[in-house]
């Protein structure tokens, strides 16, 4: 008993949603949405703090509303989705087999979009020693628990990593009572934006260290304390620092990771440098008819940026729908000098593209340049460049040719 | 509901002080499950001892999960004997209880001359233990057996294997409370009284009485011993720590690789899990703390190079945890390491049973150090049989593991199998349901994890903790308190965010 879909969304978060509704308006009716969790909105939902939506919708929500917003476009369009479903494996020629509690079904799609999101790097991934008592918690785990679940996680905090989640549950828990003593961040700068600095941190009086690490986790049962130490130029812990710090809480926001196993099992190879998909300027990945969007592609810092690309890739589906096929893109792209990483990973030469990169180091001024075979076509000038905060520029088709690799850097 | 349940608890310790048991069994570890269920087997009330929450919270569910040829002990020892047996049966015990066994072969791997004359002594002790199937092979075949690991020649030992250490404890223990054994969690024995030959076990709780005991304490042996009157036994800890990789790794080693062991000391390998893991270790570090389970940067930098060495599959991206576990051994005036001592000293200890240095291969040789455990007891006093005995046990039914058709099957008979909790390997929620319900009474969310392997994937518990929190809630009345990770005062949370609207 086989389905047959033009398109399958897999995933029901920010860029599942705007996949959907702009895939709608292009006129593709014939596609299901796929959601493991029992309401639409994905990571969206715990996110009850406000800022999103300025870029997308110039206006400040909450994640709830943001999130709001493509759901009731959902339902006005009738796009049919289904919640409480997981999909169990995804096979190279477009099968999708999903579970639900009412059962299971076997889904061929024309086009399959990976929406997945990502998921929190954890204490165990980096390996951080010490003993293992309960009351370390990643912090979209304690926002979660916090936010949707109403359980106050604990007293006396002290937080790792200065990724955005961490620092708004840094005012969250604030908010809610309970002491942050401080963030620690190993990088000499902090890994999320510049405004949750302020907004989350400065604004409550919550200090940040940079150039420090959690070098041991006490607590044979709840946690009792960690030890802290600075970390000199290759991050390293340098001895003779350690200081004790007693708490109850331990909050790690100390980055995301694309969720790709279903891509992986699909046999689609990954760039090491995102761990997303590697895909074309259609956001189509090296097998034909798989998409990405979103979180699963690169980790992205605003939701707006999500949903935008999200709706950029839904063009592409459309468009692979209507004619069965996309343009070849030969042309590499690699991130050069100053970059970490960049999407798309290759591009035809033959149309507008845009680049979504981010620094790998803090920049005061800088230049952002593509080149081609070595000659620069593009350059920008930028100030106070920072990895926390993506970035994009957009290359006219006129100055870009179908052959020779293109770099993008920052110079 | 609850107010039945708090009367229900009341009778029950009543019963429980006046209750004379036909045996204790102090540890609910692999041991002294396996001696409970063993037991289980005669017309006797049986009791079990455990100071944690749970059974596997220390040296059962904390080491590699191998289970041994038995060409690595002295001839003649009762580690070579028993874990021969144990090795033996395995098989069988694993269809018997429903838990993951696979006799997968494992690999000694060297390069030099020194360590083929090592392996080769190794091989002969082996042969001599009535090991069968060992065989030293060359390079090539090294590579056929196992492709990626590094050496020129090894020890190839077909009938070793890997089991899942918690599933194996679970399943005697669940096994043996089917069987009418009483699991008593959070019970710590602090002193034990003979009192007109009725042993009195004072616990942090309840004092608990019985005509015999066992001292199959692991870690606490010698403490347990001591109170026995039965002095003298040194037993320090052996620390070990681990490094588990991603289940992307599995495929790439299908058998363990160990490098060639010293007389001590089994050295650092990497093993495949039944779950198709890869965990590396462990290190070997004297420790007179046995309550300390911390791992230290260093061993965790010392393995990945050590381990690395021997397979070069070790990279950081695939860590998902690391742990550590502690073997009790006993040692010598010099500090040699000695044999399993399994013993009744009827002059001092009537009616005891002192299990002492149990250490590796504890796991494998479990059931036979059970058995051999009964033997002495019934040289004493004849054991009517329990003819209602059952030894089967079904185990979980993993959704993960099944074909689409019989997954959709499932689903259509209870929905709950269509409802996935953890997105990482796909275990549902009729599955969670089960290993809340335990035969056992555990409450804690490790005794959930270790029974599905919720929380033990690649995101750590960063998708289904919620739940599983939720659901234990749920499904046993606990309040936001009660909640607890693993060892007792591990709890989750210190209460609501905001109180709920009356």
């Amino acid at each position: 008993m086989m389905e047959t879909h033009d398109v399958l969304i897999i995933g029901g978060g920010p860029a599942g949603l705007a996949c959907a509704v702009e895939l709608h308006k292009q006129g593709v009716t014939d596609m299901l949405v796929v959601e493991r969790e029992a309401k639409l909105g994905g990571i969206l939902r715990q996110c009850i703090h406000d800022g999103f939506g300025l870029t997308r919708f110039g206006e400040s929500l909450s994640g709830p509303e943001y999130a709001g917003r493509f759901i009731e476009e959902i339902r006005k369009r009738h796009i049919p989705y289904v919640t409480d479903t997981t999909v169990l494996s995804v096979s190279p020629d477009r099968v999708v087999t999903t579970v639900s509690p009412s059962g299971m079904r076997f889904i061929k799609a024309k086009a399959v979009v990976f929406a997945m999101g990502c998921r929190e790097r954890t204490r165990g991934s980096l390996a951080i020693a010490g003993e293992r008592p309960s009351g370390v918690f990643t912090a979209g785990v304690a926002q979660s628990y916090i936010n949707l679940y109403n359980k106050m996680v604990g007293k006396e905090v002290v937080i790792l990593g200065s990724g955005d989640i961490g620092m708004i549950m840094a005012r969250r828990l604030t908010l809610e009572g309970a002491h942050v003593q401080a963030v620690f961040e190993i990088l000499p700068m902090p890994s999320g934006l510049p405004r949750n600095v302020h907004q989350c941190l400065e604004d409550y009086g919550i200090p940040l260290y940079l150039s420090h690490t959690i070098t041991d986790i006490h607590g044979a049962s709840r946690l009792t304390g960690v030890t802290v130490s600075e970390v000199d130029g290759q991050l390293r812990p340098i001895p003779g620092t350690e200081k004790e710090y007693a708490c109850d809480t331990l909050i790690l926001s100390v980055g995301l990771i694309p969720e790709n196993e279903l891509t992986v099992d699909a046999g689609i190879p990954l760039d090491p440098k995102t761990r997303g998909a590697d895909v074309d300027e259609y956001h189509q990945t090296e097998r034909e008819g798989f998409f990405a969007a979103g979180n699963v592609l690169h980790v992205h810092d605003l939701v707006d940026f999500v949903s935008l690309e999200a709706e950029k890739t839904a063009c592409s589906v459309a468009e692979y729908v209507a004619k069965g096929c996309l343009p070849i893109c030969s042309v590499e792209v690699v991130p050069g000098q100053g970059v970490g990483h960049v999407v798309p990973q290759r591009v035809s030469g033959e149309r507008d593209v845009t680049f979504s990169l981010r620094a790998n180091r803090k920049l005061a001024s800088c230049s952002l340049e593509v080149l081609q075979n070595g000659v620069a076509v593009m350059k920008r000038p930028l100030r106070n460049v920072v990895p926390a905060v993506m970035l994009e520029i957009t290359v006219p088709k006129a100055k870009l040719s179908p052959s020779g690799i293109v770099e993008v850097r920052l110079v | 509901m609850a107010d039945t349940m708090v009367v229900d608890v009341q009778w029950d310790q009543e019963l429980i002080m006046r209750q004379l048991f036909d045996v204790l069994v102090i540890g609910g570890g692999v041991v002294g499950s396996a001696i409970a269920r063993e037991l289980a087997r005669y017309e006797l009330s049986i009791g079990v001892l455990e100071k944690n929450l749970d059974v596997c919270d220390e040296t059962s569910g904390r080491n590699s999960g191998v289970v041994h040829g038995g060409f690595a002990y002295d001839t003649g020892s009762w580690k070579a004997k028993l874990c021969l047996q144990g090795n033996r049966l395995m098989g069988d015990l694993s269809a018997e209880l429903g838990f993951d066994f696979l006799r997968c072969g494992k690999v000694l791997v060297g390069n030099t001359d020194a360590e083929y004359a090592q392996l080769e002594r190794t091989l002969a002790q082996g042969r001599a233990n009535g090991v069968q199937g060992l065989e030293m092979v060359d390079e090539k075949r090294l590579h056929e057996l196992v492709p990626s690991v590094i050496g020129k020649f090894a020890m190839y030992s077909p009938n070793s294997g890997i089991v899942d250490p918690f599933g194996l404890t679970i399943a005697l223990a669940e096994n043996a409370a089917m069987n009418g054994v009483a699991y008593f969690f959070d019970r710590e024995v602090e002193d034990i009284r003979r009192v007109n030959g009725i042993y009195e076990l004072v616990t942090n709780d309840e004092t608990y009485r019985c005509r015999w005991v066992v001292n199959a304490a692991g870690l606490g042996c010698g403490k347990v011993s001591d109170m026995l009157g039965i002095t003298g036994y040194k037993v320090i800890g052996s620390k070990g720590d681990y490094i588990i990789l991603d289940k992307r790794t599995g495929p790439l080693l299908p058998m363990p690789a160990y490098p060639v062991p010293s007389n001590t000391y089994m050295g650092i390998h990497v093993t495949n899990t039944t779950d198709g893991n890869v965990i590396v270790g462990p290190t070997a570090e004297a420790t007179g703390n046995f309550a300390y389970y911390g791992v230290y940067q260093k061993n965790i930098d010392y393995l990945a190079e050590s381990g690395s060495r021997l397979w070069p599959h070790i990279r950081k991206q695939d860590y998902i945890r690391t742990y550590c576990g502690i073997l009790p051994k006993w040692v010598d005036e010099k500090g040699v390491i000695q044999d399993f001592k399994m013993e009744i000293k009827d002059d001092i200890a009537p009616n005891a049973v002192n299990l002492v240095g149990i250490e590796s291969p504890g796991l494998t040789a479990s059931v036979p150090i059970a058995r051999h455990v009964i033997d002495m007891m019934r040289e004493r006093e004849p054991f009517k049989p329990n003819v209602a005995f059952n030894p089967r046990r079904k185990g979980l039914v993993r959704f993960s593991r099944l074909s689409p058709d019989e997954q959709a099957e499932l689903v259509k008979e209870n929905p709950d199998y269509g409802q996935i909790v953890c997105r990482c390997q796909n275990i549902s929620k009729a599955e969670m349901l089960e290993a809340i319900h335990n035969p056992l009474g555990v409450k804690t969310m490790t005794g959930v994890k270790y029974r599905t392997r919720g929380m033990m994937g690649r995101c750590q518990g960063g998708y289904c903790q919620m739940r599983i929190a939720q659901l234990l809630e749920k499904e046993l009345g606990l309040a936001d308190t009660e909640v607890v990770y693993s060892r007792k005062g591990s709890n989750l949370f210190v209460g609501k965010v905001r109180e709920d609207k009356a």
